[in-house]
C-alpha cells in the first residue's frame, strides 16, 4: 500500500543531537566554549594566540583546531604554553559535533573556564554543523573584501559576534565598510562586532574585556 | 563536501521513520532546502546512489523543493527575492530590510510502500 509519510524533521538533527550532549559536558565542566569560524587566511590562529595573550591570569584557556590534514595549528598553539588538540578532518571541509566530542578527552577540562574551537577555513560548511558550543563567532578580514556578507550570507547569519581582522591593512586595500556593514547588519542585526589588528593589537582588548564579561554572565 | 554527511542523515532519518511504518520500499523523499541553507541538490543525488546502495531506499527518487531567500520591507512592507549584489528594498531603496525566508533544511515527507 502506498503511502505518504509527513515528516518534517530538520536533517541534522543527529548533529544537533551530539551538539547539546557536548554543550552538557563543557556546562558540567563550568566551561564556556566559542566555535570560530573564517575562511582560510582570515587569520584565525593569530588572532587565538593573541586573545590567549589578552585574557592571561584571567581565564584558563584550552584550544581545539580543526584542520584538513596537518597539526600545524595546533603545535603554534601549544608552544605559546596552552593545551591544544588538534582533529584532522581528513579532508571533510567543517567540524561536526562528533569530531568536538571526540577530541574532549584529550583536554583538562577540569581545569579550563574557556575553550576556543578553530574551526576549518571554509565560509560555507561550517555554518551548518551545530558544536554545542556557546557562541559562534566569525573572522572576516579586510583583504578578503567588502561583498563577502552579500557572497556568503549563511555564515554571517548564526553567529553572535563578528571580529573584522587585519583592519592594519585598510589604507592600503579598497574596502566600503559602510557597504560591508549594512549587509552584515541585514543578515544579523543583534551581532557584535569587533574590528580588531592582531598584529598592532589594536581593538583586542576591547574584544578580550566583553569575552570575560560575556562568560562572567553566562555562569 | 559537506552534503556527503547531510546526505548520510536524510538515509537515516527516512529508514527510521520507514520502519516505523513498516514499508518495504521508500520511493520518494521530499525534501525542502532554503537557499541560504547553501546545499547543493546535484551532490545529494550523486552520493544518494552509493549511500544507499543496499538498503530499502536504494531507488528512491529525491525531489527537491527550493526556496528562495525572501526579504521583506521594514519601510514599505515590499517582500523580495535575495540578490547577491545589494539587500536595499528595490522598490524604495530602503536598507532597513530582514530576511524571513531561506534558512530551511529538512526533510518534509517521504513517500512509502
Amino acid at each position: 500500500m502506498k503511502q505518504r509519510i509527513s515528516i518534517v524533521e530538520n536533517i541534522l538533527s543527529a548533529n544537533d543531537q551530539m551538539a547539546n550532549n557536548n554543550q552538557n559536558i563543557f556546562n558540567e565542566a563550568g566551561i564556556f566554549a566559542i566555535n570560530i569560524m573564517a575562511s582560510p587566511g582570515a587569520g584565525k590562529t593569530t588572532f587565538i594566540i593573541k586573545t590567549l595573550e589578552s585574557l592571561q591570569g584571567r581565564l584558563r584557556i584550552g584550544v581545539i583546531e580543526g584542520d584538513l590534514a596537518t597539526s600545524i595549528d595546533a603545535e603554534i598553539v601549544a608552544a605559546a604554553g596552552l593545551p591544544a588538540v588538534q582533529i584532522n578532518t581528513g579532508g571533510n571541509c567543517h567540524l561536526d559535533a562528533v569530531m568536538v566530542s571526540n577530541a574532549l578527552p584529550a583536554l583538562p577540562l577540569e581545569k579550563l573556564d574557556l575553550i576556543l574551537v578553530e574551526n576549518v577555513g571554509n565560509l560555507v560548511c561550517p555554518a551548518s554543523f551545530k558544536l554545542g558550543t556557546h557562541m559562534n563567532i566569525l573572522i572576516a578580514s579586510i583583504p578578503e573584501g567588502d561583498d563577502k556578507p552579500y557572497k556568503y550570507p549563511g555564515m554571517y547569519r548564526g553567529v553572535e559576534a563578528l571580529i573584522i581582522s587585519k583592519i592594519d591593512l585598510l589604507p592600503y586595500v579598497p574596502f566600503n565598510m559602510d557597504y560591508f556593514r549594512r549587509g552584515v547588519e541585514i543578515l544579523n542585526p543583534n551581532i557584535t562586532t569587533f574590528p580588531v589588528s592582531a598584529k598592532t593589537g589594536e581593538g583586542m582588548d576591547a574584544w578580550a574585556d566583553w569575552l570575560v564579561e560575556k562568560i562572567k554572565g553566562n555562569s | 563536501m559537506h552534503e556527503l554527511a547531510i546526505t548520510q542523515n536524510i538515509l537515516d532519518i527516512s529508514l527510521r521513520f520507514a520502519q516505523k511504518s513498516e514499508a518495504k520500499q521508500i520511493n520518494y523523499i521530499n525534501i525542502i532546502i532554503g537557499e541560504l541553507s547553501s546545499m547543493v541538490d546535484d551532490s545529494i543525488q550523486f552520493y544518494w546512489e552509493t549511500i544507499a546502495k543496499g538498503t530499502i531506499a536504494e531507488k528512491a527518487i529525491i525531489n527537491f523543493q527550493r526556496i528562495p531567500a525572501e526579504l521583506i520591507c521594514n519601510d514599505c512592507g515590499f517582500s523580495f527575492e535575495l540578490s547577491t549584489e545589494t539587500f536595499n528594498c528595490p522598490k524604495c531603496n530602503s536598507h532597513k530590510v530582514k530576511i524571513f525566508r531561506g534558512d530551511e533544511l529538512m526533510i518534509e515527507s517521504i513517500e512509502v510502500e
